[in-house]
């Protein structure tokens, strides 16, 4: 089965925040909550970078760990969702997170925080596949129509690769073999952990978290 | 036997009895909440499906293998070097 993760290739994101309109419009995220963002690595300074950062669905996720009310849950494919009925919108995910992923709306009385959203890997929630309970709590459910996430199958540059893990590790391969640089991937140690036992993994020469 | 030993039997037994039933306050209650039972919702398999009107064309509803094999379509439509070959 398919171990789903995300790679983004900073040498080739053009900072265009295609990946974030891409996931707002598919899953009609409100106001405030971006279950995706794009980040720039030093800016302004020569060399300059940018990733597109969202839940990386972890091999050990830290949010599952510290989550009080056991809310977690990794599908068949090893993406982290969570059931939003069980949250209670402490903030702990928030604080455990390497990623800064878990949002929280702030629409309720007095800046009540709500229940927390993420990036579901466009693969819903707990609820009955493709329902309008499912998408109004969670969005879209791609996977279970049979596509990859939004964002990655709409960057224009292909710098943001999801799927299963082996393959998108293997196009990242490919083409930094081709330009013989930037084998920098950033925060994949940090989610998916360092290789072991001939893990899938885009380049063993340099990891960055 | 006489009365007084009758009496004494009976005496010993009562205070067993009111010990047991006293002691029977102090034993474990169950600690397990509703939660741990029965909250976590059990999520469909994606490969089971969606509504059909949106499904990516090339695999066949709850049909595992297909499901994985459109994955794999898609996911080589990431890879320039495959779809500009």
């Amino acid at each position: 089965m398919a171990r789903m993760k995300f790679i983004c290739d900073a040498e080739r994101c053009i900072e265009c925040n295609g990946c974030v309109t891409a996931c707002k419009a598919e899953h009609e995220v409100p106001w405030g909550v971006n279950r995706r963002r794009v980040v720039t690595l030093n800016d302004g300074v020569p060399g300059e970078r940018s990733i597109s950062v969202a839940c990386m669905h972890c091999s050990d996720a830290p949010c599952m760990a510290v989550c009080p009310v056991d809310c977690f849950y990794r599908t068949d494919e090893g993406v982290v969702l969570h059931d939003k009925d069980i949250c209670i919108g402490c903030g702990y995910c928030s604080y455990a997170c390497p990623f800064g992923a878990p949002q929280f709306p702030t629409n309720g009385n007095f800046g009540l925080r709500g229940k927390m959203d993420k990036c579901t890997f466009c693969a819903g929630g707990p609820e009955a596949n493709g329902s309008d309970a499912e998408f109004n709590k969670y969005g879209r459910n791609r996977l279970a129509e049979g596509k990859l996430p939004a964002c990655a199958e709409m960057c224009s540059t292909k710098a943001l690769l999801g799927g299963d893990g082996d393959v998108v590790a293997d196009i990242f391969r490919t083409r930094v073999l081709q330009r013989g640089k930037g084998s920098e991937v950033w925060g994949w140690g940090t989610a998916y952990g360092k290789p072991a036992g001939g893990a899938a993994q885009p380049k063993s020469e340099v990891i960055k978290s | 036997m006489s009365r007084i030993d009758a009496g004494k039997t009976w005496g010993g037994a009562l205070w067993v009895a009111a010990a047991l039933f006293a002691l029977a306050g102090c034993s474990e209650r169950p600690q397990e909440t509703e939660r741990a039972s029965s909250a976590k919702k059990v999520d469909a398999k994606a490969w089971e499906g969606a509504s059909p009107v949106y499904n990516s064309p090339g695999w066949k509803t709850g049909d595992r293998s297909s499901w994985e094999a459109e994955l794999k379509a898609r996911n080589q439509a990431q890879n320039e070097y495959v779809r500009t070959r």
